[in-house]
C-alpha cells in the first residue's frame, strides 16, 4: 500500500512540473506585466521601466526565470508582484476561504446526490424520479452565477421584509469580525450559506444521475438478489450492498469535478464579493501579475491532483477487488 | 453503414442506421420538442435580430423603460432596445458554443481515436497530455489566454478556440474508451489484414463506428460551452462591449436585478432555455444511438 502511494505520489509529481511549465510559458506570453506603466502618461523614466523590468526578472529568458520561480517557492518566494503584494501572504488567507466554500458544497452536493440518486434508483420512473430528473437538468443548464444573483436578491428581499440580516449577502466574514471563537465560527458559517447552496446546486444533478444509474445497476445484481432471498430486509440491502457498491465510482467521478468547482467558486464568489481565491485570480489576470496567476494556478493545480490521488486510494480501500499496482 | 437487425430470429434485416435513429429521437417527444425550440431559437436570434427594427449598438430615445409592445424586453439606462441586444447576445453565445463543439469533437475524436488504436506508450503519454488539461479550473485558463482579445471583431473566434482547447479531453477520454473496446472486434482485424493502415482504420472504421458517441458528446459540449462562454463574459474576459453576449448583459445588468429586473431576468432566461434544449437533445440522442437497449421495453 505504502509503495503505491509513494510510486503514484512519483507519477504525480512529473505532471504538476509539466502542467506548471506550460502555464508559466502560456500566461508569460499572455500580456506584458508592464504595459500599465508603459501606457502612463506623463511618461515614465527609461531607467524605472529598466528597473521594473529587472524586478519582474523580464530581463531573463523564459527558462530561467520558471527556474528561479519555482526554486524559490519552497523558500517561500512566491516572485515578484506588479502591485507590488506579498503573493505568499496575500494567498494563503484566500485559499483557506475559498476551500471551505468549496469543502462544504462538496459536502452538501455529495448529500444530495446521494439522496437524489437513491430515491430516483427505487422509485424508478416515478413522478419523483421524473420531478428530479427535470431540477437536475434545470439546474445543469442554468448558469451558476444567474442562480446565485437570483438568490442574493431573494435574501435581500428577505432581510429587507423582517428588518434584520437573516442571510447574509456580502463577503465572507463581518467587518469587523465579531469577537470571541464561536460568534467567528457562526458569522463565518452565516457568510457560507449563500455561496454553498449555489455551488452544491450547480455540482450536484451529474453526481445524482450517476449515483441513479448506479445503483438501477447494482439492483439488477445477482448478489442484490440472493441478498433480498436471504430474507435480509430490502433498506439493509441497499444500504449494505447496494449502495455501498454504487458509492465507491462516485468518488471518482466527484474528484475529476474538482477543477469544476473551483472554477464555479470562482464566478461565485464574484456574485456575493468575497475576497477569496476567485478575486485573487480576477485582479491578477486584470493587472497581468504573471506570478500572481502562476501562484494560483500552482496552488489549485496542485489540490486537484492530491484529490485525485486520494479518489484511487479510496477507491482500493473500498473495493478489495482493486488491485494496487 | 447499415444495422443488422433480425427479424424473426435468423433472417438478417438491413435497416438504414440513419433512418433508425431518427425513428428513435422522433418517438422521445421532450426531444424533438427541444430541437424545435432550439431551431427557433438559433432562427429567431440569426434572422429576428436582422429584421427587427432597432439595432443592437444603436441608442433609442426610450431609457430603462419595462417591457412594452415598442420594447417587448424593455431598455436600458441608456437606451438600448433590450431584445435587439439579447438577440445579439444568443447570436454571438450559439456561435461560440458551435464552434467550440466542433473544433474540440473533431480533435478530441482523432486525439481519442489515435491513442486507443495505437495503444502502449503512445496512449498513456496522449492520456497524460489529456488529463494535464483537466487539472486546470477551465475559467483560469480561459481568462489568462481570452485577456489580450480586446473587443476586436474576430475576438469571439478566439474565445471559441479557448473553449475548445479546454473541453477537447472529455471528447477524447470518450472516444479512446469506445476505440479500446472496438479495436478487438474482428472487422478491425479484418482491415489490418487487408493492409490497411492506421489512419485509414480510424477515419474508415473506427471513427464511424463511435460516431453515435461523438455526436451525443459534442451536443453535450453545446451546452457545457454556452455556460463556459457565459459565465467567461460574466466576469469580464469573455466578449467585450461593443460586442454582446448573454452572459455580458447579465454581468451589466446585474444591479438591475431588483429595480429593473427585465434587464436580469430575460437574458438569463435565454441562456436556461439553449442549456436546456441542448441537454434534452443531447439526452435523446443518447436514447436514439443506444443499441444495447432492446426496443420492446421502450
Amino acid at each position: 500500500m505504502l509503495a503505491y502511494v509513494l510510486r503514484r505520489l512519483l507519477h504525480a509529481v512529473p505532471i504538476v512540473l509539466v502542467g506548471s511549465f506550460i502555464t508559466f510559458v502560456m500566461v508569460s506570453a499572455s500580456g506584458d506585466p508592464l504595459g500599465d506603466l508603459k501606457a502612463k502618461q506623463p511618461p515614465v523614466p527609461r531607467a524605472v521601466l529598466d528597473a521594473e523590468a529587472h524586478r519582474m526578472r523580464l530581463d531573463q529568458p523564459v527558462l530561467e526565470r520558471y527556474w528561479h520561480w519555482l526554486t524559490g517557492i519552497p523558500r517561500g518566494d512566491w516572485g515578484p508582484s506588479v502591485k507590488k503584494i506579498d503573493i505568499g501572504a496575500e494567498i494563503w488567507p484566500r485559499l483557506w476561504v475559498s476551500a471551505r466554500l468549496v469543502t462544504l458544497a462538496v459536502l452538501l452536493a455529495l448529500a444530495l446526490a446521494l439522496v437524489v440518486g437513491v430515491v430516483s434508483a427505487v422509485k424508478r420512473y416515478s413522478a419523483v424520479d421524473y420531478a428530479f430528473t427535470a431540477i437536475g437538468f434545470l439546474l445543469l443548464s442554468m448558469p451558476a452565477f444567474w442562480l446565485a444573483i437570483l438568490l442574493k436578491q431573494q435574501a435581500i428581499d428577505l432581510n429587507q421584509a423582517t428588518g434584520s440580516t437573516l442571510v447574509y449577502t456580502v463577503g465572507e466574514a463581518s467587518i469587523p469580525p465579531p469577537t470571541g471563537f464561536w460568534p467567528t465560527v457562526a458569522d463565518v458559517l452565516g457568510h457560507l450559506v449563500l455561496p454553498t447552496i449555489v455551488l452544491a446546486m450547480t455540482a450536484f444533478p451529474p453526481w445524482s444521475r450517476f449515483v441513479r444509474s448506479s445503483m438501477i445497476e447494482v439492483q439488477e445484481s445477482d448478489y442484490v438478489r440472493l441478498a433480498r432471498a436471504k430474507g435480509i430486509k430490502r433498506r439493509k440491502v441497499l444500504v449494505r450492498h447496494a449502495l455501498r457498491t454504487a458509492l465507491v465510482p462516485l468518488t471518482t467521478v466527484v474528484a475529476l469535478d474538482l477543477a469544476v468547482l473551483f472554477s464555479g467558486a470562482v464566478v461565485t464568489e464574484t456574485v456575493f464579493q468575497w475576497r477569496g481565491m476567485g478575486s485573487f485570480l480576477l485582479s491578477a489576470v486584470r493587472d497581468k501579475d504573471i506570478y500572481a496567476v502562476m501562484a494560483w494556478l500552482l496552488l489549485v493545480s496542485v489540490i486537484v491532483v492530491v484529490f485525485n490521488l486520494v479518489a484511487d486510494l479510496l477507491y482500493a480501500v473500498l473495493d478489495r477487488r482493486v488491485r494496487l499496482g | 453503414m447499415v444495422e443488422i437487425t433480425r427479424a424473426g430470429g435468423d433472417v438478417p434485416v438491413a435497416t438504414p442506421r440513419w433512418r433508425l435513429v431518427a425513428r428513435r429521437f422522433l418517438r422521445h417527444r421532450l426531444a424533438t420538442a427541444s430541437l424545435v425550440v432550439f431551431l427557433l431559437l438559433v432562427l429567431l436570434a440569426f434572422v429576428g435580430g436582422a429584421l427587427w427594427h432597432y439595432s443592437y449598438d444603436v441608442y433609442t430615445p426610450d431609457n430603462s423603460h419595462p417591457p412594452s409592445l415598442e420594447h417587448p424586453f424593455g431598455t436600458d439606462a441608456t437606451g438600448y432596445d433590450l431584445l435587439a441586444q439579447v438577440l445579439r447576445g444568443t447570436q454571438r453565445s450559439v456561435e461560440i458554443a458551435l464552434f467550440v463543439a466542433a473544433v474540440s469533437g473533431v480533435f478530441g475524436s482523432v486525439w481519442g481515436a489515435v491513442a486507443g488504436l495505437h495503444g502502449g506508450k503512445v496512449d498513456t503519454l496522449m492520456m497524460r497530455v489529456a488529463d494535464l488539461v483537466l487539472i486546470f479550473p477551465a475559467i483560469a485558463v480561459a481568462a489568462v489566454l481570452a485577456n489580450n482579445v480586446g473587443a476586436s471583431s474576430q475576438g469571439w473566434l478566439l474565445i471559441g478556440l479557448v473553449l475548445a482547447a479546454l473541453t477537447w479531453p472529455y471528447v477524447a477520454r470518450l472516444v479512446r474508451g469506445l476505440v479500446l473496446s472496438l479495436r478487438e472486434r474482428e472487422f478491425i482485424a479484418a482491415a489490418r489484414t487487408f493492409g490497411a493502415g492506421s489512419w485509414r482504420i480510424i477515419f474508415r472504421h473506427v471513427l464511424p463506428n463511435a460516431l453515435g458517441t461523438i455526436i451525443v458528446a459534442v451536443t453535450i459540449i453545446v451546452a457545457v460551452a454556452i455556460l463556459a462562454e457565459t459565465a467567461l463574459s460574466f466576469i469580464g474576459f469573455g466578449v467585450r462591449p461593443p460586442d454582446t453576449s448573454l452572459g455580458l448583459l447579465i454581468s451589466q445588468n446585474q444591479t438591475a436585478v431588483a429595480t429593473r429586473p427585465w434587464l436580469f431576468y430575460f437574458p438569463g432566461l435565454f441562456i436556461v432555455l439553449i442549456a436546456l434544449s441542448v441537454n434534452f437533445i443531447g439526452d435523446g440522442l443518447r436514447d436514439a444511438f443506444d443499441n444495447t437497449r432492446s426496443r420492446s421495453r421502450r
